[in-house]
């Protein structure tokens, strides 16, 4: 049986967590934001998946599985304040909300 | 399967890129499900099964759906990419860019000193299930009600 080192695997979720990270950071667009949050909360995943494969336990996915429950409910209240926001400004800009008081 | 890791890694890897750099919404969307189908294959390899089943039904399937029935019902269109382009321009991703290397960098270092071959041993939706409706059957029940309350203030948020 051929053998995956764990740090490949471990570092490979660091570097989608990192591009993830600098998604969230500079692209103004509110979508994209949203999708950038989906691929760090994935690499998280991901690591979960890689740690409980190096005991073969089963706990990693059932972590995996909360943090997709977790996942799919922010992006549906993120989705409807998005729509939200649209409705009020007309625009998806994340700016505008910084504009926002009390 | 090892070579199997390495490519499903290297497409992961790359369609993020795109995501990230792309300025066309629905074409980033499209790379966003090419990466979490590169991610369940990784899963695949490394013996979850279930997971990797539930990352292309629920992650690929049901929320990127969810994020494209959006897309479709605000109709950005053209004006959007080529706003957004403007965006891309501007220089404000220099600083957010090095603080995220920083961090890689950082992780990368705490990384290499952990050295450990695992052999993938299949994990089926057998053991999952045991452990899911035993020990943590609390968080199926909290995972529920967060369902639930997602699903009341989405309707509540979204509703005119």
């Amino acid at each position: 049986m051929q053998t995956i080192p764990i740090e490949h695997g471990l570092i490979l979720a660091s570097i989608l967590f990192s591009l993830g990270l600098i998604g969230v950071l500079t692209r103004r667009n509110v979508i994209f934001v949203l999708m950038s949050l989906e691929v760090m909360l994935n690499a998280t995943g991901l690591a979960f998946i890689v740690a409980s494969s190096r005991w073969g336990h089963a706990e990693g996915q059932v972590m995996f599985l909360v943090i997709l429950t977790l996942a799919a409910a922010e992006v549906a209240i993120g989705l409807g304040l998005i729509i939200q926001m649209y409705r009020r400004h007309q625009t998806v800009d994340i700016s505008v909300l910084s504009e926002m008081k009390g | 399967m090892i070579i199997l890791f390495y490519i499903a890694a290297i497409v992961a890897v790359i369609s993020t890129l795109c995501v990230i750099l792309q300025s066309n919404i629905v074409h980033a969307l499209i790379y966003l499900i090419l990466s979490l189908l590169a991610v369940a294959v990784i899963f695949y390899v490394l013996g979850a099964p279930f997971a990797a089943m539930l990352e292309a039904i629920v992650y690929a399937g049901a929320i990127m759906v969810l994020f494209l029935f959006v897309i479709m019902m605000l109709n950005l269109g053209k004006i959007s990419t080529d706003q957004e382009r403007s965006w891309m321009k501007s220089s404000g991703w220099v600083a957010p860019g090095i603080m995220a290397a920083i961090l890689l960098a950082q992780l990368l270092n705490v990384l290499g000193d952990y050295e450990y071959d695992l052999v993938p041993v299949e994990v089926g939706v057998m053991e999952v299930s045991t452990l899911l409706f035993g020990p943590y059957v609390l968080a199926v029940e909290l995972a529920s009600i967060l369902l639930l309350a997602g699903l009341v203030s989405a309707y509540h948020l979204a509703k005119k």
